[in-house]
């Protein structure tokens, strides 16, 4: 427990599928599959390699942490100011798996960066949508 | 999906917590509970008018409350004011349970 009330919080996600951890680890580390469901990537199942994901709003710069086939897998995931760390945790159920997702490292002062980052890219699509509506 | 435009309220919150000092404060405040401006001066680093006025911001953005006690003045750390940070965290929220469908909907088309 931190005494702080300001400290780094997280996200979790957490879900129940009908699939094998195999097929999920798949889904999860594959880079053609993680472009189906998360972002276009350069993505290697190589501890500490460097890769990015790119969105329609901007990239993510990430760094492989840790591997366990068909368990555990983290990344860092760098965007906006912000600097957290994904992490996907595999359990076999009797029905298929429990899929966890815990991105950490939240800090409020990051939040300032992350807004900062997103105020940036507002006023780029504004202005590209001024120079659009005069070239009509 | 343009979901930032929710954070727009937030921003002054946070632009209150980058100052280390004010930031000490709150933390402060978050910990020990109701203080007064000499209570808080005393390890801040600052003076007692400094201090007021970092009282002063961050009551002005919600984070802090105060209270009349006989010739002084208590503060407090309000809750509500943090609500801004569960939204930036939200945002993620939202973004990882659309992932997680879009995952979903993969896996029944893969083979096994």
């Amino acid at each position: 427990m931190s005494e702080s009330s300001i400290e780094t919080r997280s996200v979790v996600i957490e879900r129940e599928l009908a699939h094998p951890p195999e097929k999920i680890w798949r889904a999860l580390t594959q880079p053609h599959l993680i472009e189906q469901w998360l972002m276009q990537n350069d993505f290697a199942l190589v501890v500490e390699r460097r890769f990015t994901l790119r969105g329609d709003w901007g990239s993510v710069d990430c760094q492989v942490l840790s591997v366990e086939p068909n368990r555990r897998l983290s990344y860092t995931w760098d965007a906006m100011g912000l600097e957290s760390v994904v992490t996907w945790t595999l359990t076999p159920t009797g029905a298929g798996t429990h899929l966890r997702m815990e991105q950490s490292g939240f800090r409020p002062d990051q939040q300032q960066a992350y807004q900062g980052a997103t105020f940036g890219w507002q006023r780029f699509f504004a202005a590209l949508d001024e120079t659009l509506a005069r070239i009509d | 999906m343009d979901t930032s435009v929710s954070f727009l309220p937030a921003s002054d919150v946070f632009r209150v917590l980058a100052d280390s000092t004010r930031r000490s404060l709150f933390e402060r405040l978050a910990v020990e509970g109701e203080l007064t401006v000499a209570a808080l001066t005393g390890g801040a680093g600052v003076s007692q008018p400094a201090v007021s006025q970092h009282m002063a911001t961050l009551r002005g953005v919600g984070l802090v409350a105060e209270r009349r006690a006989g010739r002084n003045t208590l503060y407090r750390v309000d809750p509500q004011g943090l609500r801004p940070l569960v939204d930036w965290l939200g945002h993620y929220a939202v973004f990882w349970r659309d992932r997680f469908d879009a995952l979903e909907g993969l896996l029944k088309e893969m083979d096994e």
